[in-house]
């Protein structure tokens, strides 16, 4: 639900944020208004058409056989000579006619391991078979052995030797920092893996086409990168490979880089059968094998005053990047960028690196390393406010970022900064003063054999928009919007649909600059033999660079028409259609005025702007088990401008629950580098009856870069809902936990001095053999 | 075996083996692929479909239990230009984000709203803590759900 904050309730310190209530009259040139979901009534009826939905007459089923092992050589690949192979596909990297590389960043990661070739990680796809049934498919599975020679193994970051990526930034004099420093505090936070667990698998069907190439149609968030990967493995050209999106339940980052792998699979299969290859993941492969948030350790330094100043802060990031690159590198240079927190500090220095291990690759999930260090820095500050004695909203109001401040990379914020604003309206709406001097004097007045605790805390945060650095110059988006023969309008752009709207706020955009209704606005699917390569839809850059794309491309195209018919667009367009043909305007990507960053010193405008979150929660801890439930949260999010109210909350909410899971009770454990909880009933995420009551405030601070002035909001909630619940239940009990999730254990034993559980994220070693 | 039960009001007539999920002869038998198979043991509800008024998840119920019984599925419901008023409210919230789970839901709040029990937020809850969402922090499902009962009711009141 939205909390509008009536007239006069706005502090002094937010003078030009507009807080956004549903029904607020136009400012800009978009509609206010919310139009209906676009594919919704198809979703709400059974229609909408997924992966698995689809029927290809004729289809095979695939499958992946995986190591079983973290580090092996592979020796050899052997089939049972007494089964009938007659009626089952194999195929292994011999069959790999292109590269055995799943493209990406670094050509690492084989798409099959080759024989002679290393296995590094427990899940790691060897052969695959394909089979007209499933139960011939399921026996053939059984007849198919790997055999391997054992290596050793590395499962902790802290131990590992093989840096995948180090990133450093920093400003000021650190020494100097310290020196004035009155007080220094320092923390060590640990976080593990977390799944995006989309309710959908990973589920790719690779079908044959005449012209020698292959057609996938899959769940994705990315079809280029698709795309390029069968382009250079399977040796086809840019029309053979044809990357079709199905309905998508899902993605969070888990759906952008992993389908690339599902996919190669699926087509390698249907290359050798001749037919269509269903690639379905069921829960358990999809847990055992798709990538994960990335482990971290975080230290941070930092130096204060007695009076409240921040003086110095020195931060190391680690990463476990697993067994592959895959995006580590860029996980792990948002990190290092974001370590620091929303805060002025003159004096920054901050190292970071990602170390390799074998397990599973980890990889993208909303937020995209930003979670992690924003636990720790948040924590850090809030542990910092009580050793200053001090509130941490009022520290939060004297540290966080305000226009001309410069971050650790030397960028000035000169625009589009609402630290402050969200800090305080989250803590209005959540009335943090008052119930933190509640808190207090429960605390205070509690007897020995209390049974349940209360407790609130907060945590800000903000969020890079749209890619790091100069990574939108390097890809040079292309967008378009068409006028079709019969005077339709169409948008072409390549941005997925998983659920968070792209497909009915495009046409909003569009419809608001040609003067139509979104209604009459079509989009065109998002097919690579159809739609040009607008990027891929991540890094909350759909709404604010694509849509700023698709403004431009309307505006050009309604200028264009109307220099032709002089009448109106909405009036003539049919006209000109009739008269004319269609029209198509492509636009590409220019980098924003005065944004420049320099790849190779890491300094300059590490974003061209960011976007700027506050969650406040409030918690009962039970004593006796140490279980959090989390009551009810407050975030305050600034997103530049609001598109589309509806499904900006609905992001703010679904965003700080999947926070609130990887707070309390999202872990992963593993042995021997295999993830140990790898079904839905050992992986849980919060239900109904264990998500609060989350109120989403709507915070605009426009960015002048992007012609409607979006910055992007699906990733901020999920920098800041662990921290707040953390503090919440320091507030609560009194104690600090360091490592995520918090759960019973870590409580319970952070309150009776038991010996800790070990830390999140790093697997034990294999359990002995048992010599029965 | 041959298994006779009703889908969505029609009488349906099914060859398959007793051990047969309900879940596949649903998509596969007779496709109807609204519902949607997201564990398979009975954890995430995207599979939940009523059997004689029942949520059941049909990724648990063999074909040997189905005999004779009614089964309602998505498809059940309104068609796409004539949403019920579950599916209206839905759309109306944005109750549905990348609408996987929303098939499940959107049965297992037809189980609710049929029991007629007072549509507090903590029965909402309940009545849909078998179903996982992990796009929407489940607000808006409630909010659909608390809806569609406050419209029912006003209707059920209405002078016919």
């Amino acid at each position: 639900m939205t909390r509008t904050l009536p007239p006069g309730t706005l502090p002094d310190t937010a003078p030009d944020a507009l807080i956004v209530p549903v029904s607020t009259p136009a400012r800009g040139r978009i509609a206010r208004s919310a139009p209906l979901r676009r594919e919704g009534p198809a979703k709400l009826t059974g229609l909408a058409m997924y992966a698995d939905d689809l029927v290809f007459p004729g289809a095979w089923y695939g499958a992946t056989i995986r190591s079983t092992e973290p580090h092996a050589r592979l020796l050899a690949i052997e089939r049972d000579e007494a089964f009938d192979w007659s009626r089952v596909a194999l195929v292994t990297a011999a069959e790999i006619p292109g590269d055995n590389v799943v493209s990406l960043i670094r050509d690492d990661q084989p798409i099959l391991v080759p024989v002679g070739g290393e296995i590094r990680h427990q899940a790691e796809p060897i052969c695959l078979l394909a089979a007209a049934d499933r139960s011939t498919l399921r026996e053939a599975r059984r007849h198919v052995r790997i055999r391997t020679e054992p290596l050793p193994a590395v499962f902790d970051p802290l131990e590992s030797t093989e840096e995948i990526a180090h990133v450093e930034v920093g400003r000021g004099d650190l020494e100097a920092g310290f020196a004035e420093a009155e007080m220094v505090i320092e923390g060590t936070y640990r976080v593990g893996h977390q799944e995006q667990l989309y309710i959908e698998n990973q589920a790719m069907i690779a079908v044959p086409r005449e012209d020698g190439g292959v057609t996938v149609h899959g769940s994705c968030q990315c079809p280029y990168y698709i795309h390029r990967a069968l382009k250079r493995s399977l040796g086809l050209t840019d029309g053979q490979a044809v990357v079709v999106q199905a309905e998508t339940g899902g993605g969070f980052g888990g759906k952008e880089e992993y389908p690339s792998i599902v996919a190669l699979h699926a087509a390698l299969l249907s290359r050798q059968v001749g037919k269509p290859v269903r690639m379905i993941y069921d829960r358990h492969e999809d847990l055992s094998a798709t990538t994960k948030r990335h482990p971290a350790v975080v230290r941070h330094r930092t130096g204060v005053t007695l009076d409240g100043r921040l003086v110095a802060q020195e931060i190391e990031v680690v990463m476990d990047g697993g067994a592959y690159v895959t995006l580590t590198p860029v996980v792990l240079s948002r990190g290092v960028l974001h370590a620091g927190g929303p805060y002025r500090c003159p004096n920054v220095c901050i190292k970071g690196r990602a170390m390799a291990t074998n397990t599973p690759p980890n990889g993208a999930f909303r937020g995209f390393g930003a979670p992690q260090v924003e636990f720790a820095a948040e924590m850090q500050v809030n542990r910092i406010a009580e050793a200053l004695d001090t509130s941490p909203l009022e520290l939060r109001r004297r540290w966080a970022f305000r226009e001309g401040d410069t971050t650790p990379t030397g960028q000035v914020l000169r625009e589009s900064v609402a630290a402050v604003e969200v800090l305080e309206a989250a803590a209005a709406a959540s009335d943090f003063a008052r119930h933190s001097e509640q808190t207090r004097r429960a605390r205070e007045a509690r007897q020995s054999g209390a049974r349940v605790a209360s407790g609130i805390g907060m945590a800000l945060g903000w969020h890079g928009a749209g890619f790091t650095g100069s990574g939108e110059v390097h890809i040079a988006s292309v967008a378009s919007v068409e006028l079709t023969d019969e005077g339709e309008v169409r948008i072409l752009t390549a941005q997925t649909e998983m659920g968070q709207g792209t497909k009915t706020i495009f046409p909003q955009l569009v419809a608001a600059e040609l003067g139509l209704d979104p209604e009459e606005v079509e989009v065109a699917p998002q097919d690579t033999s159809i739609v040009p390569d607008s990027g891929p839809t991540v890094a909350s850059r759909t709404a604010m660079v694509v849509g700023g794309l698709i403004i431009n491309a309307a505006r050009r195209l309604r200028a264009q028409v109307e220099a032709v018919t002089e009448r109106d667009f909405a009036e003539s367009r049919r006209a000109f259609a009739a008269e004319h043909g269609s029209l198509r305007v492509d636009q590409q990507f220019e980098p924003y005025p005065n944004v420049t960053f320099d790849d190779a010193t890491y300094t300059g405008d590490a974003y061209p702007a960011f976007g700027w979150a506050c969650a406040v929660a409030r918690v009962d801890v039970d004593l006796d088990t140490g279980e959090v439930t989390v009551r009810d949260v407050v975030s305050a999010d600034d997103a530049g401008r609001i598109i589309h109210p509806i499904l900006a909350e609905g992001q703010v909410e679904g965003g700080t629950l999947q926070a609130i899971g990887y707070a309390t009770i999202e872990e992963i454990k593993l042995v021997d580098g295999r993830y140990l909880n790898d079904r839905l009933a050992t992986y849980l995420i919060p239900t109904a009856l264990d998500a609060p009551r989350i109120e989403a405030i709507l915070v605009e601070k426009p960015f002048s870069g992007a012609p409607h002035g979006a910055k992007g909001i699906g990733e901020l909630p999920m920098d800041v809902g662990a921290p707040a619940v953390v503090a919440a239940i320091h507030d609560a009990t009194g104690v600090w936990i360091h490592d995520l999730p918090a759960t019973p254990e870590r409580i319970l034993a952070a309150m009776t001095g038991a010996p800790t559980p070990p830390a999140p994220g790093i697997s034990a070693p294999a359990a002995p053999r048992g010599a029965a | 075996m041959t298994y006779r039960f009703v889908v969505n009001g029609d009488p349906v007539e099914v060859e398959v083996p007793g051990m047969r999920r309900l879940l596949d002869v649903l998509r596969e038998e007779l496709a109807l692929t609204g519902t949607k198979e997201g564990c398979g043991e009975g954890e995430c509800g995207a599979c939940s479909v009523l059997l004689d008024g029942a949520v059941v998840d049909a990724c648990l119920v063999p074909m040997c239990q189905v005999e004779g019984t009614s089964i309602q599925t998505v498809e059940g419901l309104g068609q796409e230009n004539a949403l019920n008023s579950l599916q209206a409210a839905f759309l109306e919230t944005g109750g549905a984000q990348c609408g996987i789970c929303t098939p499940g839901m959107l049965m297992a709040g037809e189980a609710f709203l049929a029991a007629n029990a007072p549509p507090t937020d903590e029965a909402i809850r309940e009545a849909i803590a078998g179903n996982l969402c992990r796009c929407t922090g489940y607000t808006k499902i409630v909010e659909a759900i608390a809806l569609a009962a406050q419209r029912r009711s006003k209707h059920a009141e209405d002078p016919a």
